[in-house]
């Protein structure tokens, strides 16, 4: 199963949303619930096989075909250190469009499920002390509650910088 | 309406640039004992087509410099000049200097004022020799409008003009009608037409023109503008014109005398005219250039665009196999809708006709992007003449197969390591002309550069009849650097090759010509980052070959592949030697320099698949059970030990680093036909990491 | 609408005219030099020629000399484009049956202004 959602990045939908409310894509992983920018969604998959890459960190699973583009798959349970959990035919994988410059990658992402896709009034959002909290919080751009559940906002594109992903290291 | 000529600067720039080239050709290949004069026209062309067109374009500085190029080519072929090697020289330096201008203008950077300044002298001086001194025009304009402001004291009320065409007139296609109609907007017009000259109807010819004119404009118009309208025909017709002036009393026309008496016009008269009317369009002329000129010199010109020419022809072919492929696929789709399982033979005959389509619609796309290699080769010729000259050698260039083929990419990156081998034979290879004929050779010494298609690959070897390389020498100087051990045993080919290797130089002094420390290492590092590689052959006192061997396309490539337990990568094809079972008396174990292996009599390193990629579902770790396929990168030779050998392929190139990263050994990726991402090997990445 | 053939062998100068000539409402067909415009005139009926000078493959004053020897071209008007800013040129053209020329730099208006005058 795979469901595509159709919309671009750009500035100008980035602007329109202005100061009301913010979409955003739920999904747990472990007992814990995050959310991405629905903007930056560009599809969401079932887990398949992938390609594995020599001497990368365990939680780069490897890469995939996505219509002719090779696309790396990240745990982001392993990441996260959360723990290894079996794939399943329910396993998703949350295709992201990440951003860099003025470079956009395709990266997937393997969560446990994928929850709703929540509005939330941007004025509800709170920043993100470090209380502890598994994930580290250099990329959680802010905390929201909805309905009585605390969801943990990722920033997309410094999840990117996270993994060293931003051809920056490199020997 | 305004234009915005920016638009056409593209353009101007591209045949310009070819414009150029074409001069340049055109002046090396001049044969100064016995001129063609069809060359010297073609010369002559090109520098005129660019003066008229940076004139048009509003480019001043070019027009200006182009101009004095054009009259000195004017004078050549014309025969009024002799045209002699230093002016030749000089005409070469201009068109570089040319070249330099419009890439800088085109570019938007700074043009070298200097260097124009420079260039011109030089062309100016050329000018002034053998050629006696012409009164310029110049004189004449101060002259003419001296006599144009003596007439202006007065203030005119208007003109009388008698106007009468000669018989052919109508023959040049212009039309008194027209006339009348212009001199009607500058004022209030009366004409009276004299029908004396119309012969009866028998000997009339309505082709000619037995009509004349006494026409009356009344306004304060001046001169020039009753002279332009008449401008064209003033050789085809008689005319006489009056001005009319304004006196204190408000009657003009008593003033006039009631007939004019038609006065055929005297030559004299009209070369006046023409003259008045020459500079004052000239000047007009001169205003809208400065003035245009200042705007666009002013604002950058648009940066040039990477583009590529493509023959038509190309286009059409693939416009059809686009249609072809439509075709195809819609047969398919239709025969998906309603599937039945009898049509099966029909699904797999739009399946082979499908990839037979594909194929075809990507050889002909590859194609597209291949320019003829004479797009490198011709520089050379200007390379091989200035170089030459200055060390004071006589050198014939060849060209062969500039015809041949290759990807633009090759094109762009090709160019820089072909002039670096081109120079190394001029400078290094050819002898001076006294010791060629000391030693039998003719005197003029001849570098062939040639360009073939061979089995996927695209060839071009540098060849030079000079002095050859000394395996002695090579030999001896590689010791010295330490690059080799006194005692190793090589091949002539592995001597030969030792140039290649880094801090390598047999050149005493580094010539600004050929050193400069952009070594023959480099070179050849360029070529294999391209994925080809360069082979040098060679005779002492005959000459050498230089090869260089590419892929015809970058993005494809013929892949073997090879499975290390569960994981299949791709090696480029070209990049293998051979594979083997590797028995253990061939194997070598030394503690801390790793396993090698003997292969004609050389030992070389084994490097473990399933170790450096870490793959759990190696099949075997015994060196004897598996294969060992010898393999070269970047002048590095060693056995890569995996668990078999699959199937050869042409893959798609596609860039991991797109979204994901560079990784050590890995220099892409490629889709296989299961849909599963297969990584291509890169040898001296793999070499790297099983050094760590 | 009037149909006007330009030649010229630069493409950048051949595209501004037809571009400027285009624009004032007029049908513009290109020839590259005097041998290809001599064919396509035999071909087509044009209502105005506008060329260039110097060309390979027939230059303007010839291909003006040889259209001038059509039936239909006897009084079509016949413009040449020159840098020649001596007379040399202009009189070489008026004697192969030129109606008039444009000195070259121009700019679109005068080029315009110029056709205006020839076609009406």
């Amino acid at each position: 199963m795979s469901e595509i959602i159709e919309h671009s990045i750009t500035d100008q939908q980035d602007a329109k949303r202005l100061d009301t409310s913010l979409q955003f894509l739920s999904f747990t992983l472990g007992q814990e619930e995050y959310g991405v920018d629905i903007l930056r969604v560009q599809e969401i998959r079932s887990w398949e096989p992938v390609s594995r890459i020599p001497n990368v960190p365990a939680y780069e699973k490897g890469v995939v075909n996505l219509r002719g583009a090779i696309v790396p798959i990240i745990d982001l349970r392993e990441r996260f250190q959360l723990g290894h959990s079996d794939y399943s035919p329910l396993t998703v994988v949350v295709v992201l469009q990440a951003r860099m410059a003025d470079k956009t990658r395709i990266i997937g992402v393997v969560v446990d499920s994928v929850s709703d896709v929540v509005d939330v009034n941007k004025k509800s959002i709170q920043s993100a002390p470090n209380f502890g909290a598994k994930v580290s919080t250099e990329f959680i751009n802010g905390l929201v509650s909805v309905n009585g559940r605390m969801v943990m906002l990722l920033d997309v594109d410094k999840l990117l910088k996270l993994d060293g992903l931003d051809g920056e290291d490199e020997s | 309406m305004s234009i915005d000529m920016a638009q056409f600067h593209q353009v101007f720039f591209e045949e310009s640039f070819e414009g150029l080239d074409a001069m340049e050709s055109g002046l090396l290949n001049l044969d100064l004992g016995d001129v063609n004069v069809e060359d010297i026209n073609t010369i002559f062309r090109a520098a005129h087509s660019i003066k008229g067109g940076s004139g048009t374009f509003g480019f001043t500085a070019v027009s200006d410099f182009t101009h004095v190029m054009e009259t000195l080519l004017d004078e050549m072929r014309d025969g009024r000049r002799k045209i002699t090697q230093p002016a030749v020289d000089v005409l070469l330096g201009s068109v570089d200097c040319l070249r330099d201008m419009l890439q800088s203008i085109q570019n938007g950077s700074e043009v070298d004022q200097s260097d124009v300044a420079e260039h011109k002298l030089a062309l100016d001086s050329e000018l002034n020799n053998a050629v006696p001194n012409i009164p310029s025009a110049g004189k004449q304009t101060a002259k003419a409008s001296e006599v144009l402001s003596a007439d202006d004291v007065k203030q005119i009320a208007g003109w009388v003009i008698a106007f009468s065409p000669h018989l052919h007139l109508l023959k040049t296609g212009n039309e008194p009608v027209r006339m009348f109609r212009e001199l009607a907007s500058l004022g209030k017009l009366t004409t009276t037409a004299d029908l004396q000259g119309v012969p009866n109807l028998y000997d009339l010819d309505p082709e000619e023109c037995h009509l004349s004119w006494k026409l009356e404009v009344s306004g304060d118009i001046p001169e020039t503008e009753i002279d332009e309208i008449f401008d064209w025909v003033e050789d085809d017709c008689d005319l006489a014109k009056q001005p009319i002036y304004k006196t204190s009393t408000s009657s003009t026309q008593a003033e006039v005398s009631a007939d004019i008496a038609i006065k055929p016009v005297t030559n004299s008269v009209a070369r006046e005219i023409s003259a008045e009317f020459t500079s004052t369009e000239e000047s007009e002329a001169n205003a809208v250039d400065r003035k245009n000129g200042k705007k666009e010199d002013a604002k950058a010109a648009p940066k040039g665009s990477s583009s590529i020419r493509v023959d038509t022809s190309k286009i059409d072919t693939l416009i059809n196999m686009v249609g072809e492929l439509v075709i195809t696929q819609s047969m398919l789709s239709l025969l998906g809708e309603h599937f039945e399982l009898n049509k099966l033979d029909q699904l797999k005959n739009g399946l082979s006709q499908l990839e037979r389509h594909t194929r075809e619609l990507q050889e002909s796309v590859m194609n597209i992007r291949m320019l003829p290699i004479s797009f490198v080769f011709s520089r050379f010729p200007r390379l091989a003449h200035d170089i030459s000259s200055k060390l004071g050698k006589k050198i014939e260039l060849k060209l062969v197969g500039e015809n041949t083929e290759v990807d633009k990419t090759v094109v762009e990156l090709l160019s820089d390591p072909l002039v670096h081998l081109v120079r190394n034979s001029l400078d290094h290879g050819i002898e001076m002309p006294d010791v060629r004929l000391a030693a039998g050779k003719p005197e003029t010494g001849t570098v062939t550069l040639e360009a073939y298609h061979r089995g996927g690959n695209i060839v071009i070897e540098v060849t030079d009849d000079g002095k050859g390389l000394d395996k002695d020498k090579l030999r001896a100087k590689a010791i010295e650097k330490g690059l080799i051990d006194p005692d190793a045993i090589l091949s002539d080919k592995q001597t030969y090759e030792l140039i290649f290797m880094p801090g390598f130089s047999t050149a005493e002094k580094l010539t600004d010509i050929s050193g400069r420390g952009v070594g023959m290492d480099v070179v050849r590092r360029n070529i294999q980052a391209l994925g080809g590689n360069i082979e040098i052959l060679s005779e002492l006192g005959k000459g050498s070959t230089i090869s260089i061997h590419l892929p015809l396309t970058l993005a494809i490539l013929d892949g073997q592949s090879i499975a290390v337990g569960d994981e299949t990568y791709i090696l480029p094809l070209g990049s293998i030697i051979e594979s083997l079972h590797v028995k253990e008396d061939r194997l070598n174990r030394v503690a801390g320099k790793g396993e090698t292996f003997l292969l004609r009599g050389q030992y070389l390193p084994i490097i473990r698949m399933h170790q450096i990629f870490n793959v759990p579902t190696a099949k075997t770790t015994k060196l004897t059970e598996g294969l060992i396929v010898v393999v070269e990168g970047q002048g590095l030779r060693c056995g890569l030990f995996v668990d078999d050998l699959l199937g050869q392929q042409q893959v798609v190139i596609k860039s991991l680093e797109a979204n994901y990263r560079r990784i050590e050994g890995v220099s892409g990726a490629t889709i296989l036909g299961d849909g599963s991402v297969a990584l291509i090997l890169d040898i001296p990445g793999l070499v790297r990491l099983s050094n760590q | 609408m009037a149909t006007i053939l330009a030649v010229d062998d630069s493409a950048s100068m051949r595209q501004m005219v037809a571009f400027t000539l285009k624009g004032a409402g007029y049908n513009v067909v290109e020839a590259v030099d005097g041998a290809d415009a001599l064919n396509k005139a035999k071909a087509q009926a044009f209502d105005c020629v506008v060329t260039d000078v110097n060309m390979p493959n027939k230059d303007g004053i010839e291909l003006i000399r040889d259209l001038r020897a059509l039936p239909n071209y006897k009084f079509t008007p016949m413009l040449m484009l020159t840098t020649e800013a001596g007379t040399d040129k202009k009189q070489q053209g008026k004697d192969a049956g030129a109606t008039g020329w444009i000195v070259k730099p121009f700019n679109p208006d005068q080029l315009l202004k110029t056709i205006k005058k020839v076609m009406g």
